[in-house]
């Protein structure tokens, strides 16, 4: 209907190659932005600090994880280290007088460092081995994190983060926050996107799908992994620190562990493998969806006159969280973005659906 | 530091390593025949410890009822689990099937938390805290009943597997597609593995459940038995109990030197340390004798 293939001919590479092969995707993808630039306006403040701000930031930091995860083939359970190590640097060096812009550079490049050295071990093993080891360097990560007294004032300290400023000015207001978290995703989606259209996107697809036939193509598998860690690091780091300077205001070591590791990996999952719109969904559904069940359960409780333990209600929304993992899995493997995808391939030959999509 | 003082470490870190090698026997089962980590071994065994608890609590039964009883239980769990849950995902990429171990993990730790609230709760085996006497050396009771149950649940899984069922396990964890073509039915042996490690569960949650009482932290068990498993060779049961006492002495020795040094809380580090030097240096363990992919 909307996706009206009928009179777009792509005839030369160049349009071929094009961002949006088809102008409904690029005009939907311009009225979610616009969407997202007036919600300041449009949405109480409520919503737009609570849900809205940590969806997008989150989304970020999960794109990040899908491009290790589903573009490059490689597992990774030790994301949340990462994000911690983009957070304390970016905190410590904004404290130290650092201005943002570079203190937020400066975590992402440490968190990139470090990945490359998670990336080493991806070097020697794969699959459950290499997921393995980054669970155990994020147990490695927590430790280290709630042991130096130096570096995070111990296990139950917390460290504030400086005001943000950003070009000279101070950014405090909700909608100031909300901007700054916007335009980090947006940053980290327009590279996702342009991804397919690199030779660095197709060399990452071809390590992930055979990576020594990658390697007799001529692809260096083993640089491109690296590149692939150290990328989706960098990306890490610098949700990470956005995530404490917009939306929790202080550091501490229990922001980032290996919960949220899965957290994050069960995102990108129930987003979808290499799919932008599907980590966008995947990301809402994980974020919003048990506390929304928990409310609903609630409420049906409250209606029938039955009484729950507050226990009870304190451990639903984990079980609901589970509870759409296993689902997902089952159901629709491929995520989200699967599903958003079948329907706008229905969409694409409607009311013609016998041709061939 | 005197000799004596070194022994005790030595056998009560044995000792709770023969206990990590209790939780790391049910990884080892499923994994042996599905190639499956169950990362939810942790969860299980939470879930085995609540259903002991309710047996006695709710149906009135007494202890050495309610373990029999809750390992039944815990038998159709498994079954269930594995009829539900995996087999759908049977030829989907790893990271599938790792994400339906942690969803798993997830799930059931959420609503058992919701159903049975999260206090710790005594299990009430009745086994004395006195410690015995060896010498000048102080050995826990507890740990060393439980070690005689690791060796109770390894001599009785090595003597199941010459059994004819057994016979077919080891058939399938060889080879699956073989022991399709000769007509085992692989799919029931990979569900009989998953309510066997099941019931591994009740028993390592038994004994751990009286260690450190019933709730939560009973999944927290994962990473050592994992770093067991790996260490041991995902898939030997030998290589389970071996290394089982390795790492107990490794923590228990080594924590003890390292303390002092780090300000506290350095068996963690040393698990995961061990963790990360057995995938990087003998990914196969030392028992272990999968092919590892390596680029």
């Amino acid at each position: 209907m909307f996706f009206r293939q009928s009179g777009i001919r792509h005839t030369d590479y160049i349009t071929d190659n094009r961002l949006f092969r088809i102008p409904a995707d690029r005009n939907l993808a311009l009225l979610a932005l616009a969407a997202g630039l007036v919600a300041p306006v449009a949405m109480p403040a409520y919503h737009l600090n609570s849900f809205l701000l940590p969806w997008l930031i989150w989304t970020a930091a999960a794109l990040g994880l899908n491009l290790v995860i589903g573009w490059a083939g490689q597992l990774h359970l030790g994301y949340a280290a990462l994000m911690a190590v983009g957070a304390y640097t970016s905190v410590h060096a904004a404290r130290f007088g650092l201005p943002w812009e570079l203190a937020f550079v400066a975590g992402g490049l440490l968190a990139a460092v470090i990945g490359s050295m998670f990336a080493v071990a991806a070097l020697r093993v794969k699959g459950l081995y290499l997921a393995l080891t980054t669970l155990a360097l994020q147990f490695v990560m927590d430790w280290m994190l709630s042991h130096s007294p130096w570096l995070t004032g111990g296990s139950h300290a917390s460290l504030q983060a400086p005001t943000l400023r950003l070009l000279g000015m101070p950014i405090t207001g909700e909608a100031g926050r909300y901007f700054v978290a916007l335009g980090w995703c947006v940053l980290v989606t327009v590279f996702l996107m342009n991804l397919r259209r690199t030779g660095l996107g197709r060399a990452l697809v071809a390590v992930r799908e055979k990576d020594y036939a990658a390697a007799i193509l001529g692809v260096n598998s083993f640089w491109f992994k690296i590149v692939a860690f150290a990328t989706s690091a960098f990306i890490a780091g610098v949700s990470g620190a956005v995530l404490v300077v917009t939306y929790y205001f202080l550091v501490t070591p229990e922001q980032f562990t290996v919960n949220v590791s899965i957290q994050l990996l069960a995102m990108v999952i129930v987003g979808g493998l290499a799919s932008i719109i599907g980590t966008y969904l995947g990301v809402a559904l994980i974020l919003l969806a048990p506390g929304l069940i928990n409310l609903l359960f609630a409420q049906m409780a409250g209606g029938l006159g039955v009484r729950f333990a507050p226990e009870t209600y304190a451990h639903i929304p984990t079980a609901v969280y589970g509870a759409l993992v296993i689902g997902f899995l089952i159901v629709e493997p491929l995520g989200l973005g699967k599903i958003y995808r079948n329907i706008r391939d229905y969409l694409l030959v409607w009311p013609f659906d016998q041709m061939k999509k | 530091m005197d000799g004596w003082f070194l022994a005790e470490l030595t056998v009560n870190g044995a000792l709770t390593g023969l206990l990590y090698s209790l939780f790391a026997i049910g990884l080892v089962l499923i994994y042996k025949s599905s190639s499956v980590p169950n990362l939810a071994q942790g969860a299980l065994t939470m879930v085995g410890a609540y259903v002991v608890i309710e047996c006695g609590r709710r149906l009135g039964m007494p202890l050495w009822l309610a373990i029999p009883a809750a390992m039944v239980l815990m038998f159709a769990l498994g079954l269930t689990i594995e009829r539900v849950a995996l087999r759908p995902l049977a030829g989907r990429p790893i990271i599938m099937i790792l994400m339906m171990t942690l969803g798993l993990d997830i799930f059931l730790r959420g609503t058992t938390m919701a159903i049975f609230g999260g206090t710790s709760r005594p299990l009430g085996l009745g086994v004395s805290y006195d410690p015995l006497f060896v010498g000048p050396m102080l050995i826990s009771r507890i740990h060393l009943i439980g070690a005689g149950v690791t060796i109770a649940v390894f001599l009785a899984c090595v003597f199941f597997f010459r059994t004819r069922i057994g016979v077919r396990l080891r058939a399938i964890s060889d080879d699956y597609l073989a022991s399709w073509s000769v007509g085992i039915p692989v799919e029931r042996g990979v569900g009989l593995s998953w309510a066997l490690a099941s019931v591994a569960a009740v028993a390592a949650s038994v004994i751990w459940g009286e260690i450190q009482g019933v709730d939560q932290s009973l999944s927290l068990l994962l990473l050592k038995g994992l770093t067991v498993a790996v260490l041991g060779g995902l898939d030997s049961l030998l290589g389970a109990v071996v290394a089982g006492i390795i790492l107990g002495v490794l923590e228990s020795v080594g924590s003890n030197f390292l303390d002092p040094l780090v300000g506290g809380g350095s068996r963690d580090l040393i698990v995961a340390a061990v963790l990360v030097l057995t995938v990087l240096l003998r990914p196969h363990g030392l028992f272990g004798r999968h092919e590892i992919e390596r680029i």
